[in-house]
Order: structure tokens, then C-alpha cells, then sequence
């Protein structure tokens, strides 16, 4: 009996402690977790580690060197060094990539909820809006945007959060859907429950498992594509450091200083890496059924 | 019957239809029926006889893109609950009608605490309570349906079956709901569990003098709850009375016969079971006349032609022409 009673108290710790808790279990999704606050701690402390005059500035008679212990990633084809104009890069990509995937799946998700909920009239005005707009290739849709907002940072994240509302959007939506028919919303809907609270206490939380593992995964996508802007000079405007746009310039140097292209690449990828690792371990944190 | 008392639920004359670009399914045909305070009322019938279909009008909660209700009316404490509007049904549902599914593994939000659960339909109902006197009322129907309150911090698949349905009873009746319609709430459970549950449910409706609708196939269910019974088929009622009308040896419709004699027996010994040939008919082509005159094995001319006029005998009202007709109308 005790035993129980001492469970029933451990029980009473918040849901978000009940969340961690699971989560710690996960060793793979710590490990995704681990990486990803070394990448925010890192990006915070940039200014300590390497000022940012060193990002910026270099000598050309250190340019194109290999990594050595005074340039722990080499130079780039300025000279400048690489290891701080990542550290310093990592800035912009993270509020790219992490802040376009944010708000456009917020938008996207209530698009998508409702549509899927409500079905009928609303769901078919939505989704021809939606089809229309996914029509125009994603990369012709960011530069129109941009062109008509003028390059910058700020811009080019307005732009790829329009731009992504749409996938989400349908990606939501057909999470809905399949939430939708189940027995307990009708249920929720006999005991006169109102319809935003079922969309927001009993349908999202169900659907939420597509919609992280959706998220998770374009953020990488989001930096690449930022990066893409930023090639074609409408993103970041040079000197100023990025991962896809350091990316986009070492492109022309990739046989005779192979290091200018790998390690943008790899914080690119580890960061994408840490955050799917995390998805997926927070979206079987979030599933009940899936306890202990 | 010496004094009659207004229903708390009368159906008039409800036609239901559930209409696709394919085909305009007759899902409900006219029924007539009453339900008094504190009495239960079951609604028995083959799958597709129209029973979860009334519910769901009564309720109104029929899919709203295809599920019509063109004609009739359903008074409930003589306020005609298809003119209410959207909020104010929202208002009724969980307070005054609350309704439990069929299947518990499926009605409940994997997702949330059953605490939670029970919690929500107080809150929705009941804006002012305190969060301690909610949660005070959350542990009293947890012990009034015989489940631990320290059991509220759990989710769903950490119960049986049965006690999800206890469960799910605790949420109908959170608010002391005047009528409650219950769909097969013991078909998805094992037998032993049925018993218990149908205990629990007497107990309860006895002691809030709930009314209740119930919905089943199972004779036995019907013979331990219902005082009164409806029997459906193909979307109208063919047989109504007391239950002890539907229950004794009198004269029965044809297919209540048939009902009966498709379950055992104890006290007879028969090799087979003689169940009702053929199937329910396609409600989207019912036939003329009396429909269940295709699967009858005394239908005459006049089955096949003309719509059967109701045999009265006091409460017990019979739709079929062997009986002839003691007055016009439907049932």
C-alpha cells in the first residue's frame, strides 16, 4: 500500500516535469539535446571566444591556409578565419533557420487545424489558397518576396515563413485529419465542449508527433535555403558571416581547400542532426502511451 | 395510464437522412417517442437499424455535411432542440444531455489525464467553480463510479476496459445531466464486466433519477435495465411498450419474434439457433410497404404494398398488419 501512495505522490509532479522526465530516459534525444546547447552556448558566447573583427577582416597573406593551431579551421579565400566566422555565422543561421520553421508552422498549424477541423466550406477555401500558392516554385516565392521587401537578414526570414506556411500548412492539416474522426472528439463534442478547445486540448496534442518530426527537419533545409538567398545577394550582405553563405562561397575552392566547404557544411548538418535527434525523442516524451 | 406527465424527451415524427452525391440513405423513418423523468428506455435493433442516428439528432451531432434531419421534431422539456442554436445546443450537451460511446478504448483522449478529462466537462459547465471544488468533484465521481481519485494523474491505457467506461460514465454524468443516452455502452466489454457496469449505471440513474436512452442489441441488457422498449428496424420503430410488453408471451411483431428466438434459451433445448433469414435492407432502396416483409415469413399483399397500421393495446403498440389496426397513423 505504501508503495502505492509514495507513486501516487511522485504522480503529482507537473506535466512538463512528467515530460523531462521521459525525456531523460531517451538517450539518443539527450544526446541530440546535448549537442544543441553546445551549439546555443557556443553561439551566445561567440563575442568571448573570437571577436568579431576576426570574422570579418583577414590578411591576404594568410589566405587559403589549412587548419593549424593559429587557425583551428583554416582561412578562407580573404583570409579571414573560419573557426570565428562560423562561431560568429551561427547567429544568424540559428534565428534562419529555427525562426523561420517557428512561426511558419504556427501559422501553418492553425491554417492546417482549422481546415482539417472544421472540414466543409472553410477546409476547401484554405486548401485552394494553399494549392495555389505551393504552385509557385519555393525558391521563386522567397526572391519575389525579397525582391519586393529589399535584401537583409529580416527580410529573407519574413520571406522563407511565407514561403513554408503553405507545407506546413498541408502537412498539419492531413495530422488533423486523421485525429479528427476519432471517437473522443466526438466525445468532447457531446459533453458540449467548445471548438477551440478541442482543437487546442484534444486534436493538436494527438497530431503533434508529425508536426515536431516536420519541424525538426527544416530547419537544416531553412539554413540552406537562407544560405541560397544570400548566394544570389539578396540574404546577407558580405562580410557578414553565415554557414550557407560561407557554404555558397567556397564553392569555387573546393578542390584546393576542401576545409573552407566542410565545416560550414558539418554545423550545418550537426545542428539539423541535434535538432531531429531532439524531435524525435520529445515526440515520444509527448506520447503517453509510450510511457515507461 | 391515470395521470399523464409531459416527457422530458419526445421524438415527432424524426426523419433522418444521410445524403451523398451517390445515394440519399433513409437512416431514420418517422419515429415517434417519449421519455419520462428518471425512466430508461431502450432502443433495440440490428446494426444499421437507425439507433445511433437518433441519438445522434437528439444530440445534434450528426456529421453536418451529409447527416439531414428533414423532418419532425425533438422537444426536450418542451423546448424544440433542433430550433436552438449552435451555442445554446453547445451549452445543453454535457449539462443536460450527455451521451456515452460505444467504445471506451476509443472515447477517451490518449493524450490527457483522466483527471483532466473530467475536469474539462466541470469547467465547460460550470465557469465560476473554484479549482479546489473542482478538483473536490473530480475525486467524488472517480469514488461514485469505484475508481481510486489518486488514479486521476494517469492516462488512458493505464486503465482495463472497464474502468475506462466507468470512466467515461463519470464524465456523462459530471453535471447531473437530465437525460443520458447511452450507445452500447457494454458491447465493447467482456461479460463479467458488462454486469458490473450496468450495476454501476442502474445504481447512479436511480440515485440522480437520470433518464436514460439505451441503446443495444442485447435482449439481456434491455430484461435488467429498461422499463420501457423500442424495438427498430430500417429506421423505424415496428414494436413499443413496457418492457414487460416486449418481454412476456403476448402477440409480438414478426421480427421481435424473430429476435428472440435467434438467442438461447435455457429452459429449452434446441440443437440450432434460428436466427431471421436475409439481412437488414439497404436503406438507401427500403422497399414498399411494411420493409420487414422481404425477411418475413407471413407477409402477405398487403406487407408488400401498404405500410402496416399499429395494433394498440395499452402501452404495447405493434406495427404490422397481422394484428390489424385499431386506429390510423404511425406509431
Amino acid at each position: 500500500m505504501e508503495d502505492i501512495d509514495f507513486n501516487s505522490q511522485t504522480r503529482k509532479k507537473s506535466r512538463r516535469g512528467e515530460i523531462w522526465r521521459r525525456m531523460k530516459k531517451n538517450r539518443i534525444a539527450m544526446v541530440g539535446l546535448f549537442i544543441f546547447s553546445a551549439i546555443l552556448l557556443l553561439t551566445i558566447s561567440a563575442d568571448l571566444i573570437t571577436p568579431y573583427d576576426k570574422a570579418i577582416t583577414g590578411s591576404l597573406a594568410d589566405r587559403l591556409t589549412p587548419p593549424s593551431s593559429s587557425h583551428w579551421f583554416g582561412t578562407d579565400n580573404y583570409g579571414r578565419d573560419i573557426f570565428a566566422r562560423i562561431l560568429h555565422a551561427s547567429r544568424r543561421s540559428l534565428v534562419m533557420g529555427i525562426g523561420a520553421v517557428l512561426v511558419g508552422i504556427t501559422l501553418g498549424g492553425l491554417l492546417g487545424a482549422c481546415a482539417g477541423y472544421y472540414g466543409g466550406r472553410v477546409d476547401s477555401v484554405i486548401m485552394r489558397i494553399i494549392d495555389t500558392v505551393i504552385c509557385i516554385p519555393f525558391m521563386l516565392l522567397v526572391l519575389a518576396i525579397v525582391a519586393a521587401l529589399g535584401p537583409g537578414l529580416v527580410n529573407v526570414l519574413i520571406a522563407l515563413m511565407i514561403s513554408m506556411i503553405p507545407t506546413y500548412t498541408r502537412v498539419i492539416r492531413s495530422a488533423i485529419l486523421t485525429v479528427v474522426g476519432q471517437d473522443y472528439i466526438e466525445a468532447a463534442k457531446s459533453c458540449g465542449t467548445p471548438n477551440r478547445w478541442i482543437i487546442l486540448k484534444h486534436v493538436l496534442p494527438n497530431a503533434i508527433g508529425p508536426i515536431i518530426v516536420q519541424a525538426t527537419m527544416t530547419v537544416g533545409t531553412m539554413i540552406i535555403w537562407a544560405a541560397s538567398t544570400s548566394f544570389l545577394g539578396m540574404g546577407i550582405q558580405p562580410p557578414e558571416p553565415e554557414w550557407g553563405a560561407m557554404l555558397a562561397e567556397s564553392k569555387d575552392y573546393m578542390l584546393t581547400a576542401p576545409y573552407m566547404v566542410m565545416f560550414p557544411g558539418f554545423a550545418i548538418a550537426l545542428t539539423a542532426l541535434s535538432l531531429n535527434l531532439m524531435g524525435d525523442g520529445l515526440r515520444d516524451a509527448l506520447d503517453p502511451r509510450l510511457k515507461d | 395510464m391515470a395521470e399523464p406527465q409531459t416527457p422530458l424527451l419526445s421524438i415527432r415524427g424524426l426523419e433522418v437522412r444521410y445524403e451523398t452525391d451517390e445515394a440519399i440513405t433513409h437512416a431514420v423513418n418517422g419515429i415517434n417517442l417519449d421519455i419520462n423523468v428518471g425512466e430508461t428506455v431502450g432502443l433495440v435493433g440490428e446494426t444499421g437499424a437507425g439507433k445511433t442516428t437518433t441519438a445522434l439528432a437528439v444530440m445534434r451531432l450528426l456529421p453536418h455535411r451529409t447527416g439531414k434531419i428533414t423532418e419532425g421534431c425533438i422537444l426536450f422539456r418542451g423546448e424544440d432542440v433542433l430550433r436552438k442554436s449552435n451555442g445554446e445546443m453547445r451549452q445543453m450537451r454535457g449539462e443536460r444531455i450527455s451521451m456515452i460511446f460505444q467504445d471506451p478504448m476509443t472515447s477517451l483522449n490518449p493524450t490527457m489525464t483522466m483527471g483532466e478529462q473530467i475536469r474539462e466537462s466541470l469547467e465547460i459547465h460550470n465557469k465560476g467553480m473554484s479549482a479546489a471544488l473542482t478538483d473536490a468533484r473530480v475525486d467524488e465521481l472517480l469514488t461514485m463510479v469505484g475508481i481510486p481519485p489518486r488514479r486521476k494523474h494517469e492516462y488512458p491505457h493505464q486503465f482495463s476496459g472497464g474502468m475506462k467506461q466507468r470512466i467515461v460514465i463519470a464524465i456523462a454524468l459530471a453535471c447531473r445531466p437530465e437525460l443520458l443516452i447511452a450507445d452500447e455502452p457494454t458491447t465493447a466489454l467482456d461479460v463479467t464486466i458488462q454486469a458490473q457496469v450496468l450495476a454501476l449505471m442502474n445504481e447512479l440513474k436511480e440515485s440522480m433519477r437520470t433518464s436514460m436512452i439505451l441503446i443495444t442489441h442485447d435482449l439481456g441488457v434491455v430484461s435488467e435495465m429498461c422499463d420501457k422498449v423500442a424495438i427498430m428496424y430500417a429506421g423505424e420503430i415496428i414494436e413499443r411498450g413496457s418492457a414487460d410488453d416486449i418481454l412476456d408471451d403476448g402477440p409480438h411483431h414478426p421480427y421481435t419474434v424473430g429476435l428472440f428466438n435467434s438467442i438461447p434459451d435455457i429452459e429449452r433445448e434446441s440443437k440450432r439457433l434460428s436466427p431471421i433469414a436475409g439481412l437488414m435492407p439497404d436503406p438507401a432502396a427500403l422497399p414498399g410497404g411494411c420493409k420487414f416483409h422481404p425477411r418475413c415469413g407471413d407477409a402477405a399483399d398487403a406487407c408488400r404494398s401498404l405500410a402496416p397500421p399499429p395494433f394498440v393495446s395499452g402501452e404495447h403498440i405493434i406495427a404490422c398488419h397481422k394484428f390489424g389496426s385499431s386506429n390510423g397513423g404511425r406509431i
